[in-house]
């Protein structure tokens, strides 16, 4: 698994809400995913999740993927356009911290795809030529904490947006069996839609999920450190792909939707 | 290292003809370098089986053991709600016949007193007994037991082995329902890949009383062996979790049977 370079387009920093886990100091973090054989690493932060100060969330976001990891960690700010003036969050994501995309939260910020919001902060992103990574669930349900339950996130009021969107480059994240492959379909017809595979789950999960999908949407994704990182890699193992459509899955389709060779 | 599998469904590979579904579990298997499996229920997903659907879940996984004795080891579904039929197929699966153990599901709570004769028959043959447990913050199934109802069952059979199911899904409260209960071995099987889960049990519980199991194929084989792979535990422990303490548990029955391990 260590011969391929990897980008693995789902990690986090800073702390989940609910519980420290193995790996979530940034040198740690930084270790495993070098032994995994990651060279690059889309990084957002726990704290968005239930912080309102995004502002401060994002810029330590930013200086950790500066500090540690030499270039390994490429940092995807939250923006919750369900606050105000999250123009200017976007502008400081894009701007200030020279991302190159944002991962939203709507499951925890509170807003559907289908609300203005969505739309607006689409487009704005889209302008920027920013990608957009939209967080689908965080957790199962089932053991989620019982007094915080945030839904996942229905994707189908996102095909219109995005078919409205031209340029639009997104990827759903922890997209899961909620999201049937026909859905799945309809969202990559409308617009240049990726998922990654953290949360792709049964025996034939992931050979199934490329035979129903374009396969080159379909990127590498561990969602580490709330999974344990190997799940990601042994899943693309189980899956017994042909080499090149491994690769594709490790690097190549992530680096597609890079668009400009980071 | 070796690994085996406490937890399989080969009816949930996509195939309702158990030759099929078991050519595919054991390539599978092979793929991640899986050496035996413990299957359970047949291609019927009943919650409280009626006799006459158990007989025909245990029918199946006798079909699908057959053609391979030395991979698989067959466990009888059981309905604590039929208590005389669940009695008679432990007679006729594993007295009787090829069966090492028993699988219960979500007919009924475990803490419910027509448990009890049920663990003492399956202690007399030193059968395996897996309970399912859950701790769902959407709700469990009316007949479906939590760790802590299992803690009850197994304080009343201090002296018998129990298998808790996927440590409660909500592992972080399952362990510690479990804990003082030496008897009580956890399953990792059929929750997501969380982090930490694995070194949170080896704390709590010790290398011991943790066993591997995936859940397959309605979980990814390799999903779950990430929790014991990707554990940041001894790797000492890691031959424990994956074979050695279902094997140790397993030797007794096996051995009775003739059967190689
Ligand atoms: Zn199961």
């Amino acid at each position: 698994m260590a011969d391929y370079d990897k980008i693995d387009t789902n990690v986090y920093l800073s702390r989940y809400p609910f519980r420290r886990l193995p790996g979530d100091e940034p040198a740690e973090l930084v270790g495993k995913l070098r032994r995994g054989g990651v060279e690059r690493a889309w990084a957002g932060s726990f704290d968005a999740l239930l912080h309102r100060d995004l502002a401060t969330v994002n810029r330590r976001l930013s200086d950790d993927c500066r500090r540690f990891g030499n270039g390994l960690l490429v940092p995807f700010g939250s923006v919750n356009p369900a606050m105000p003036d999250w123009q200017e969050e976007l502008r400081r994501c894009h701007e200030d911290y020279r991302m190159p995309g944002i991962r939203l939260l709507p499951g925890y910020h509170g807003y559907k795809l289908g609300d203005k919001a969505f739309v607006d902060i689409l487009g704005a992103a889209t302008r920027r030529r920013m990608i957009v990574q939209i967080v689908v669930s965080s957790e199962d349900e089932r053991t989620q904490h019982p007094m915080v339950r945030p839904v996942d996130v229905s994707v189908a009021a996102g095909v219109d947006p995005i078919r409205s969107t031209p340029g639009a480059r997104v990827q759903l994240l922890n997209h899961n069996h909620r999201t049937p492959a026909d859905l799945a379909k309809k969202l990559m017809a409308a617009g240049e839609v990726y998922v990654d595979i953290a949360m792709v789950e049964n025996t034939h999960g992931l050979d199934t999920l490329v035979k129903a999908i374009p396969p080159e949407r379909v990127a590498f994704g561990s969602y580490y450190p709330f999974y344990y990182w190997e799940s990601a890699a042994l899943k693309v193992k189980e899956a017994a792909l042909l080499g090149p459509q491994e690769l594709a899955i490790f690097r190549g389709n992530a680096r597609r939707l890079m668009g400009d060779g980071r | 290292m070796r690994i085996w599998d406490l937890h399989c469904h080969p009816s949930t590979f996509g195939s309702e003809d158990p030759l099929k579904a078991m050519t595919d579990v054991v390539r599978t298997a092979d793929r991640m370098g899986v050496e035996r499996m413990c299957i359970y229920l047949g291609s019927l997903r009943h919650y409280d089986p009626n006799p006459v659907d158990l007989e025909d879940h245990n029918n199946w996984i006798l079909r699908a053991m057959k053609p391979f004795p030395d991979r698989v080891f067959g466990f009888a579904y059981l309905n604590p709600n039929y208590l005389q039929k669940s009695l008679a197929e432990i007679d006729r699966c594993v007295r009787d016949g090829p069966m090492t153990g028993v699988k219960l599901w979500v007919a009924k709570r475990c803490n419910a007193p027509e448990l009890d004769p049920i663990v003492e028959k399956c202690a007399g043959l030193k059968a395996v007994i897996f309970q399912h447990t859950w701790i769902k913050t959407t709700g469990n199934l009316g007949g479906e037991s939590t760790p802590m109802e299992l803690a009850e069952l197994a304080s009343r059979h201090p002296n018998v082995p129990i298998i808790c199911g996927h440590t409660g899904g909500t592992w972080e409260i399952g362990i510690r329902a479990i804990r003082a209960n030496k008897n009580v071995s956890i399953d990792l099987a059929g929750s997501d890949p969380s982090n930490g889960f694995t070194e949170m049990a080896y704390r709590e519980l010790g290398p011991e009383r943790i066993i591997y199991g995936s859940d397959s194929g309605g979980r990814s084989m390799g999903s779950q062996l990430a929790k014991v792979h990707g554990a940041e535990i001894p790797e000492g422990a890691k031959p424990l979790i994956f074979a050695e303490n279902l094997r140790r548990m397993m030797l007794p029955i096996l051995q009775a049977k003739g059967i190689r391990a």
